[in-house]
């Protein structure tokens, strides 16, 4: 489709931007303190946007601006789950007390910045547009983690993410050059069909190539062993951050993964069908040790961590390799899997970050010393966060225990080579288990019954309340997601 | 009451919510609530149990709900010969433990609301046909084990909770690789009455990593449930977690949770995988000579009163595990002798039972001296049957039905179990005996050293069992007794269920032997 016919399915983007700039021109007429209200208008505009995306749902899938970008019901669902997150991150950074002592115009300014590159990540099906997206997004990211310029401890989380981001992207770039050089363009479709024609099977040349973009990738979900940027950042960032750092990108992350491996690597007809290209290298035993790797070094260091936020960030970690673990198979069910998964983390995952920052609010503090008793003083807290360590375990009857037991299945139906990805993977849930309910003991089992029982903020409650409902209801009927991820399960393929 | 076993499931569930929603300060109120809707869920039970048809080996009772149409999950209840009697133990132990919970000070909502989380949960795994549900009620359990030993337990109550937890989870996740196992195999289902009609066939030849699928899903399965049992070597959570739960936790323990692998293992590893019974069977009656053995010693090297009991009970279930081994018994290979089989099987289902009664009350006892004395120290004791004649002579019956001497209902049992094992496993059940030896020494050696000789001065105001803990304790060992004498009545009620399942391992076996 040619740029001009374009314009009209990239509406959602379009609004995006317009409010961007609005949000800009607003935040140079406000004093301080009433800096909130950006929040205010980058919110309803978001709401827009997602109803502007619900309104494009019949498009059939297409490409615009000359095979730059895609619009499909896969990308539609990504773009939801990103617009749910940071609607809830928004709501959140009006109570992180870390923030008080800033302007938060540019803040959310920024974010909404970041939304648009994450709206590209999760569409792009071009290796130009697919850099320039992750670009985007991490320049944002880079700001937003050092955010908090008083604190030392932000400025290194942007010192080092800007380190790792630029190196990880100056090597992803250098294997797009390579496969650009082997395939004469840039887009998706035509690399594929240059692939697949390509004479020696194993061309070392497109392996290369190959493994430097995955460093890329795997840099963007924090996946082993490119994810020594993660516990840093997250640690230094403003929880809000972290908490949207660990949902957001990860989710456009993998959006970018799938679409690269099924579109690249896939005959582009059934999703099910077999890699093809560079047959004869071992791609999903590189991806499933890699996602074992990823999971079990999450766990075991998370471990021995203090404090909750930076357990929280090697759990993260852990959590792409539960998601890495069906890349391998990269069927229509692993797909679905793992956008379930993302659904469901989304919401345990920002639980989870929401009561570190009622937790910091109130005492100042986010190592295990600052939660004990927590769950005598604050009843409601305690409960919602038992709820969210079971979820992020992944015990049933919480969202976490479908996420992982679609994932479980899928490897199970693929067939007995993945077999030990299954039993990997239940047995970094075993170990999980440990340093979630490390949590839930010191906030029950060390305490004291306290005489007055303190109640969150308003805003807070209510901000967990709507995490908490879906990470143990969607634990117990599950249809409506379901259906949903089914019908966002279309993909935008073409053959030349 | 046509959905009568979802109200033996919601019904606690409900009373849980209730709980939640009394002020904490009204402690009596919520004790009466436990008990009011324990009480009411003890007599639903006896209802089912009076309408029951026992001369029907079959599901009855069947509900059905889609649940998620995608998976083909579905809310399936039902209960047969098997599950009936575990379900009538529940209801009555979760009632008679209210009682022994009264005197908890600490928290009295949350333990209440947790405990009746609990119920549901255990009633749950007992009920449901549908492995996603079993499951989900399987791990249900979990979470309120943790917070009631962790909370309410002893000075190491933290240490033992996660133990606990991370023990079982490790089971139950190989257990979940098994499920997914069979959905896959057995054409995408995880009805379990549909998966035990396929299974056999469908697994027929499959290889995993040329290993016989069948097997390998019997034993990601048996460990799973092997835990909860415990059999050795995955017993080590038991002691620990039983020292430090609350005395009522360590009565449901005992009572019921370990009863769930045994269920467990006859409903699902039985009842799915007959074929790869034949091949484990051996395997099953050695680990049940040394539960038998393992834990006749090291109850016997016990110093505290609570690690001596919860060793017996690792003694007690491999006399269980042995009646079920027997079931080979059947087949035309070992002669075909179905009246072994049955006896085993049906021994083993009955030992369950009776060691549900027996440990329940030897915990509840050795909770009544606790609470007085503040330790379990074997040897810091010495004749208390001075001191307290009704409660020596309570305790009394309670060691010997533990020890199995005949007129109690564990002799029955142990019994059946070593008759119908006898002709297959001649040298083992031989062996075993020896178990008995153990068990009759260390219940005796305790039982001398508690409550004879010199009274301890410490202990000259120690006050009689009282009437609350008599009640808690009567019932049971009136029903020990009972069956003890006229075991017919229980025998009657499996009979039918345990022939089928008999029916199905000797079928397979017959035609294995073709």
């Amino acid at each position: 489709m040619t740029n001009l016919q374009s314009l009209e399915f990239f509406v959602p983007e379009i609004i995006l931007v317009i409010i961007v700039i609005a949000a800009l021109i607003t935040d140079l007429f406000l004093k301080k303190s009433k800096t909130d209200l950006i929040g205010w208008v980058l919110g309803i505009g978001l709401i827009v946007v997602a109803l502007s995306i619900i309104n494009l749902r019949h498009v059939p899938p297409t490409t615009l601006f000359s095979d730059m970008i895609v619009i499909d019901p896969f990308s539609s669902f990504i773009k939801i789950v990103i617009i749910l997150s940071t609607l809830l991150v928004i709501v959140a950074s009006w109570n992180n007390h870390e923030l008080n002592d800033y302007r938060k115009g540019e803040y959310f300014t920024i974010m909404g910045i970041m939304v648009i590159g994450l709206f590209l990540m999760s569409s792009s099906v071009d290796i130009i547009m697919l850099y320039i997206s992750i670009e985007v997004v991490s320049i944002m990211s880079f700001v937003l983690a050092a955010y908090l310029k008083l604190d030392t401890r932000s400025n290194e989380a942007g010192l080092k993410y800007v380190i790792y981001g630029a190196f990880s992207s100056g090597v992803m770039l250098f294997g797009l050059s390579i496969v650009y050089g082997l395939a004469g363009s840039t887009n998706y479709f035509v690399i594929q069909e240059s692939i697949a024609a390509l004479d020696s099977p194993a061309n070392p040349a497109l392996v290369m190539g190959m493994l430097m973009i995955f460093a890329g990738f795997g840099y963007k979900i924090s996946a082993v062993p490119f994810h020594f940027w993660t516990p840093d950042v997250y640690e230094g960032s403003p929880t809000t951050i972290t908490a949207y750092l660990s949902v957001a990108p990860k989710a456009a992350g993998f959006a970018m993964i799938i679409r690269f491996f099924h579109q690249v690597f896939s005959d582009g007809h059934a999703l099910s069908s077999n890699m093809i290209g560079i047959t004869d290298i071992p791609w999903p035993e590189i991806i499933g040790v890699l996602a074992v790797v990823t999971m079990t070094m999450g766990n075991l260091v998370a471990i021995q961590q203090e404090s909750i936020k930076r357990m929280l960030a090697y759990s993260s970690i852990a959590h792409a390799g539960y998601m890495m673990l069906a890349l391998p198979v990269i069927s229509i069910d692993a797909i679905e899997a793992i956008m379930i998964y993302l659904f469901v983390y989304l919401f345990m995952n920002l639980g989870a970050f929401f009561i570190v920052i009622t937790v910091k609010n109130k005492t100042g503090g986010e190592t295990f010393d600052d939660y004990k008793g927590l769950g005598w003083e604050m009843p409601f807290v305690g409960c919602v966060m038992t709820l969210f360590m079971l979820s992020l375990t992944g015990l049933p009857p919480t969202a976490g225990f479908v996420g992982k037991f679609y994932i479980f299945k899928t490897l199970v139906g693929a067939g007995n080579s993945y077999y030990w990805l299954v039993i990997a993977g239940g047995l970094n849930s075993v170990v999980s288990l440990y340093y979630y309910f490390h949590v839930v003991k010191v906030m029950f089992l060390d305490g004291e019954r306290s005489d007055k029982i303190i109640q969150p903020p308003v805003t807070m409650f209510g901000l967990l309340v709507v995490t908490a409902v879906p990470s143990l209801f969607l634990g117990l009927y599950w249809n409506p997601l379901i259906s949903w991820v089914k019908e966002s399960l279309v993909f935008y393929t073409q053959t030349l | 009451m046509d959905n009568i076993l979802s109200l033996l499931i919601w019904l606690p569930i409900l009373g849980a919510i209730v709980v939640a929603f009394i002020p904490r300060d009204k402690e009596d109120i919520i004790r009466y609530t436990a008990a009011g809707f324990t009480g009411v869920q003890f007599i639903i039970a006896i209802l089912l149990w009076r309408k029951f048809e026992p001369g029907n080996g079959s599901m009855q009772f069947m509900e059905r709900l889609e649940w998620i149409p995608s998976l083909n999950i579905s809310y399936i209840l039902g209960v047969d010969g098997l599950s009936l009697p575990m379900v009538l133990l529940t209801a009555m132990l979760f009632f008679i433990c209210v009682f022994v919970s009264w005197n908890i000070k600490k928290a009295v909502k949350g333990y209440f609301a947790l405990y009746l989380l609990l119920d549901a949960g255990v009633v749950g795994v007992f009920l449901s046909l549908d492995f996603f549900l079993f499951y989900i009620f399987w791990e249900v359990m979990l979470l309120p084990m943790y917070f009631l030993i962790g909370m309410w337990g002893g000075p190491q109550r933290e240490y033992a909770a996660i133990k606990f937890f991370l023990y079982t989870l490790f089971g139950s996740v190989l257990m979940l690789v098994g499920i997914l196992g069979l959905y896959f195999t057995c054409g995408k289902t995880f009805d379990i009455l549909l998966i035990m009609e396929r299974a056999p066939e469908a697994l027929d030849g499959v290889l995993w990593w040329g290993m016989s699928a069948a097997k390998v899903i019997w034993v990601l399965l048996f460990i799973g449930f092997a835990i909860k049992v415990p059999v050795f070597p995955f017993h080590t959570w038991l002691p620990l977690v039983h020292v430090e739960a609350p005395t009522a936790i360590s009565v449901i323990l005992a009572g019921i949770l370990l009863k769930l692998g045994v269920y467990g293992i006859i409903r699902v590893n039985y009842g799915i995988l007959p074929n790869a019974v034949w091949w484990f069977a051996g395997g099953l009656a050695i680990l049940g000579l040394v539960n038998v053995i393992w834990g006749g010693l090291c109850a016997l090297a016990q110093t505290d009163l609570k690690k001596l009991v919860a060793y017996s009970s690792i003694n007690h279930m491999g006399y269980s595990l042995l009646g079920m081994a027997a079931v080979v018994a059947a087949g035309a290979a070992n002669g075909g002798d179905l009246k072994a089989a049955q006896a085993g099987l049906s021994g083993a289902v009955f030992q369950m039972f009776n060691h549900g009664t027996i440990s329940a009350m030897l915990f509840i006892l050795v909770g009544v001296v606790y609470e007085r004395a503040h330790h379990r120290d074997i040897e810091g004791f010495g004749g208390l049957a001075s001191q307290m004649p009704i409660y020596t002579g309570v305790t009394a019956l309670a060691f010997f039905a533990g020890l199995g001497l005949p007129g109690f209902s564990g002799f029955i049992s142990e019994a059946m179990c070593f008759i119908g094992a006898f002709p297959v496993f001649k040298t083992i059940v031989v062996l075993s005996t020896i178990g008995i030896l153990l068990n009759a020494a260390y219940f005796l050696w305790a039982f001398q050293r508690v409550f004879f000789g010199k009274l301890n001065e410490k202990y000259k105001d120690m006050t009689e069992i009282n009437g609350l803990e008599l009640f808690t304790v009567i019932p049971l060992a009136v029903i020990t007794l009972f069956f003890g004498l006229y075991p017919r009545p229980y025998l009657d009620l499996i009979r039918a269920t345990m022939d089928q399942i008999i029916e199905k391992v000797a079928f397979v076996a017959n035609f294995a032997s073709m």
